[in-house]
């Protein structure tokens, strides 16, 4: 089932397969940072191919191999390749594909992934397509509900910022929509869930759509914050102004429940300020940490199949 | 013998007649089969005939050419259910409806300018039929889905 499989859209796997990675995550977690006792991936080769910058993907795709015994080659800049000589993605992978076990593919077209797992015998993970897919940041989300916050099933949760543009609110709503959720999306109308992925979600679960935070903060278990970037708005004013009514402010955590927790993809700039970070609500770095036992528990799965 | 059959054999010695066609959609299935770049092929264009099947449709006579497959499967995609009766000799030699594919490859680019189909040349572009009503098709590579005028306006 998973060995050789190829991880490139989080619609590919089921609610089972999801709290299957999820389970083995959770078993991975002791050896995220000490590393696995029995090295079970020693002798695989894992290539990370970044054609885009990443901080914590790709330092995670690569502590999580290294954590199981894998060793790692690749690039994370396009100056030394033969890319920057115009070689395309399909030759790129032909050829990788006889260096390695294993291909871990950031790149700024949408699809590309889809594309590489087409030419690669050996799996192909997507570890982010342009504004396409990163189904493991979707696991890791998941797994970070389902361990920060208990049992996904029951769970109301709320996304507040930027839900227009970004990609993992599109990804990870739609994943969650295959749980028993109820799900409110909190955003200025300029930056609204598309339609089409409000109209897909709604088939399966409850969802909540409103432009206060104060309304519906009290509802919530989880609070999944996106940054809102400068970039979309054409009068810097109205950024600000709107950027400033979704700051996630003390007083605000306070009227939440007491169990709620506070996500956030990262890198974060002014929607959460510094002091939210020693609440016990604050999960984000928590969250950014399990990238390494998710992708630990993906790596296993599809090199060893078991 | 009824007007309706009149138009769709009758007057024609070679070539394909596309019945049926959804009402207003004739000029789009002229604009795909790139007819005005043709001087030397007549067409007769009959629009809003009325259909029992269909309250109105379109007609579209294209006389001395025989539609290859992949013309075909781009009228599938903007009317799907049309009838082409291909005739020689004043003959009808084939008649048959054309139906959409649920996998469509090659006949139409991504409408996601950022998607990979659109960059690398060695793909073929390929998509997965979500619904036929609306027209609904979701890109293989980027996941996009596109519907009915975004389809229109991405025939190759």
């Amino acid at each position: 089932m998973w060995l050789n499989r190829d991880i490139v859209s989080i619609g590919d796997l089921s609610v089972d397969e999801i709290m299957e990675v999820i389970d083995r995550a959770n078993e991975m977690l002791p050896y995220a940072s000490s590393g696995h006792p029995k090295s079970p991936l020693a002798n695989k080769i894992v290539a990370t191919l970044f054609y885009e910058p990443s901080t914590r993907t790709r330092l995670s795709f690569e502590s999580a191999a290294m954590r199981l015994g894998a060793k790692v080659l690749g690039f994370g800049s396009l100056e030394a390749t033969s890319v920057a000589k115009g070689e395309t993605l399909s030759d790129t992978i032909r050829i990788v594909n006889s260096y390695s076990d294993a291909i871990v593919l950031r790149h700024p077209s949408e699809g590309a992934a889809r594309l590489a797992s087409e030419f690669a015998d050996v799996p192909v993970i997507n570890a982010g397509d342009g504004a396409g897919q990163h189904p493991t940041q979707t696991i890791l989300d998941i797994f970070t509900i389902w361990k920060e916050s208990g049992p996904v099933n029951g769970k109301s949760i709320g996304f507040v910022g930027d839900l227009k543009y970004g990609r993992t609110v599109h990804s990870l709503s739609k994943a969650l929509s295959l749980f028993d959720v109820s799900l409110y999306f909190i955003s200025p109308d300029e930056l609204k869930i598309p339609k089409h992925i409000k109209k897909d979600i709604e088939k399966r679960v409850a969802v909540k759509e409103t432009k206060s935070l104060d309304d519906v903060i009290s509802d919530l278990d989880v609070l999944y914050v996106t940054r809102i970037q400068k970039e979309r708005f054409p009068d810097i004013e109205e950024y600000k102004k709107v950027a400033g009514v979704y700051v996630i402010r003390p007083s605000l955590i306070s009227r939440g429940r007491k169990n709620l927790i506070v996500m956030h993809p990262l890198p974060r700039v002014d929607e959460i300020p510094p002091e939210i970070d020693n609440l016990p609500q604050a999960k984000y770095f928590k969250q950014a940490s399990y990238g390494v036992p998710v992708r630990m528990a993906i790596l296993d799965l599809i090199l060893r199949g078991e | 013998m009824t007007e309706e059959k009149m138009l769709k054999v009758e007057k024609i010695r070679r070539g394909t007649v596309i019945d049926h066609i959804p009402v207003g959609r004739s000029f789009q299935v002229l604009k795909i089969l790139n007819i005005s770049s043709d001087p030397g092929i007549t067409v007769s264009i009959a629009i809003h005939v009325k259909s029992k099947k269909m309250g109105l449709k379109d007609v579209v006579k294209i006389e001395d050419r025989i539609l290859d497959s992949s013309e075909l499967n781009k009228i599938a995609l903007i009317a799907e259910g049309a009838t082409i009766t291909i005739v020689e000799d004043y003959e009808v030699i084939k008649k048959f409806v054309v139906v959409l594919p649920d996998i469509i490859t090659g006949i139409l680019k991504c409408s996601n300018g950022r998607c990979i189909s659109n960059m690398e040349n060695s793909v073929k572009p390929s998509f997965t039929l979500l619904s036929k009503n609306p027209l609904t098709i979701k890109c293989h590579y980027c996941e996009r889905e596109m519907e009915t005028d975004e389809i229109f306006g991405s025939i190759t």
